[in-house]
């Protein structure tokens, strides 16, 4: 088997603040192959978007890589001169951001900062990178690119910023795209257009994608595979099916059964109880515990990654191989 | 509608922005073709007639030529004439000194922003310091230590300005910094230099613009104040403060026009700037936007 296109392995970020250094991604491994749509999930502060970062090198201090290694094309970014970073993002890697009015710079025309994008990796003409940057408008699904180009952001909506913000993560033909919740910001109906579009053209184009997000249900319909965050560690990998299907882990459990659309309506909803732990404070041992229903005495020891076929959980109680759990619905499997 | 265009409906929404600009756009004018307006140029002493000297204003020359329809000074220079040259030297200085101190200290604000860490420490730090003196106190200090002439006079001005700059700047880029299109400009792998020059610069420059018209009105100010102490530029070519200062003394005696009309000039001036200064502060402020 050929190396994965993408191989996180005990990546370790951390952020120096007064009480000492917090670390916000810890210990997270993930492989990803050509191709193919990871859907990295997680609450807020979970450490999904500082793992994006990570990859990208765009960890500025106080924050630093203090562990691990993540492997791209077979080469190591981790310590990695920043020239050679540069020279990778926005060109074999590219990133799309959460808020569509803030990424693009609003006081540039679009055609400016589209232009800047193909330049700052290739020296071609303007013209032909105009050509270019009108043909990417064109498959985001943009009408009369010609136009639009010559325009400013704040005459775009949102919807339309969004589809500029992935033109451009298109433009110069990355095998990896980091999307950072782009459709957070986003109306549901616009939301699912993009959410359609994205998977079109990553298919086409043969991308990796790398999805952060807090819904599962984006994650369902877009991802092959699933990573769990909790408080900077990754509690359950797997495939989307399995996973959303049956959850090893009770964390993730507890994050399908507080989805209104997987509950009988009328019925409150089942919450987790208790808030993320402040990364500064964390439990010892198992950081879920404390909310646990399945925690127990030992959940105070660090779990370790437990292989279950082609999936991994970061519990030492998972689901399946205990009891079902005792507050499970239906659709768990035996 | 273009921003341009946007940007020009709200600020002429003040009359009184209006009325300062079209001023100062006429003083501009008119300091701009002065050799060419002036009924005599001043800087020339053989032409300057001692015999006319002090005449109150709407007096003729003794030779009959010309008619000094604001008076004489003491060494009977036509005083239209002189106030023409004189604002020309004032805006000069005002201009140059708040336009270079504005690149300096716009520049290295920004870049202090963008890079943070120990640079940015020690330069803020020269600024409260900087800042901490009164203008005019550091001003004579340098006039006194580099001497007499208009350069002279240009860098004393940069030194006392750059610091407000270099503070704007760096708080307006900083606030941009964190936004997330410069996170977005890093993403597309953009060097630094374009990232600072095409994406954090521009967004960080209207509150230096609106801090460099009111730093300009300053500069002219600490202009005229220093021409007035007798430092600062020569007293062939006078500005606008060595004329106040030059019919200083024969105001007890009744001849007030020597003073008081390149006073009115350089009052014009001064307000005409903050009267547009003010307008563009609240048009370029996004938060008092309605």
């Amino acid at each position: 088997m050929s190396a994965p296109l993408l191989q996180v392995q005990s990546l370790v970020t951390e952020f120096g603040t007064r009480d000492g250094a917090v670390r916000a991604v810890n210990g997270v491994s993930f492989d990803l192959g050509e191709g193919e749509v990871l859907g990295l999930v997680g609450e807020s502060g979970s450490g999904k978007s500082v793992t994006g970062f990570s990859i990208l090198g765009l960890i500025d201090p106080p924050g630093r890589i203090a562990a691990g290694s993540i492997r791209f094309e077979g080469r190591e970014l981790v310590g990695a001169p920043p020239e050679a970073l540069r020279r990778l993002r926005g060109h074999r890697i590219a990133m799309i951001f959460q808020d569509p009015m803030m990424t693009l710079n609003p006081v540039l025309r679009v055609d400016t900062q589209m232009v800047e994008a193909i330049l700052a990796h290739e020296r071609i003409p303007r013209a032909q990178a105009l050509e270019r940057c009108a043909e990417a408008l064109h498959r985001v699904g943009i009408a009369s690119p010609g136009e639009r180009l010559a325009q400013y952001p704040h005459q775009f909506s949102g919807g339309m910023r969004q589809r500029v913000a992935i033109a451009i993560a298109l433009l110069n033909r990355p095998s990896l795209i980091i999307a950072d919740e782009p459709t957070t910001a986003l109306d549901v109906t616009v939301q699912g257009q993009i959410l359609y579009e994205m998977q079109q053209l990553v298919r086409d184009a043969g991308t990796a994608l790398i999805w952060i997000t807090h819904d599962l249900a984006v994650v369902a319909g877009l991802a092959e595979r699933i990573a769990v965050m909790y408080a900077g560690r990754v509690v359950e990998q797997g495939s989307v099916d399995a996973v959303l299907d049956a959850p090893l882990h009770p964390y993730t459990r507890g994050l399908l059964d507080s989805v209104p659309a997987n509950n009988p309506p009328g019925i409150a909803l089942r919450q987790i109880p208790g808030m993320t732990p402040a990364l500064a404070q964390l439990p010892p041992g198992c950081a879920f515990a404390p909310r646990c229903s399945q925690a127990a005495a030992d959940c105070s020891r660090e779990p370790a990654v437990q292989r279950i076929g082609a999936r991994e959980v970061r519990c030492i109680r998972p689901l399946q191989v205990t009891a079902p759990a005792a507050h499970s619905s239906g659709e768990a499997q035996p | 509608m273009s921003p341009w265009a946007r940007f020009r409906a709200d600020f002429a929404a003040s009359r009184l922005a209006l009325f300062g600009l079209i001023v100062l756009t006429l003083i501009l004018v008119v300091a701009l073709i002065a050799p060419w307006i002036a009924p005599q140029n001043p800087y020339d002493l053989g032409k300057l007639d001692l015999m006319d000297a002090r005449l109150p204003p709407g007096s003729a020359a003794m030779d009959g030529g010309l008619v000094y329809r604001l008076g004489t000074d003491g060494q009977g220079r036509d005083m239209v004439s002189a106030i023409l040259y004189g604002l020309r030297v004032s805006l000069l200085v005002g201009a140059a000194s708040g336009l270079i101190a504005m690149v300096i200290g716009g520049g290295l604000g920004i870049v202090a922003a963008y890079l943070g860490g120990r640079f940015e420490q020690v330069l803020m730090r020269i600024v409260d310091i900087q800042l901490g003196f009164p203008a005019i106190l550091v001003a004579l200090i340098l006039i006194a230590t580099l001497g007499k002439g208009v350069d002279k006079v240009i860098i004393a001005l940069i030194t006392v300005q750059w610091a407000y700059y270099a503070r704007t700047a760096r708080s307006a880029a900083l606030s941009e910094r964190n936004k997330e299109y410069m996170d977005a400009a890093r993403g597309l792998g953009l060097g630094r230099a374009s990232i600072v020059l095409r994406h954090l610069l521009p967004n960080a420059l209207p509150p230096l613009i609106v801090v460099g018209t009111v730093q300009i009105a300053h500069a002219i100010a600490l202009e005229a104040t220093l021409s007035f102490l007798g430092l600062g530029l020569p007293t062939t070519e006078p500005s606008l403060g060595l004329l106040i200062s030059n019919g200083y003394e024969f105001m007890l005696s009744g001849k007030y026009w020597i003073s008081v009309y390149p006073g009115i000039a350089l009052l014009l001036t001064i307000l005409s700037i903050n009267l547009v200064g003010d307008q563009l502060r609240d048009v370029l402020n996004p938060r008092l936007a309605k």
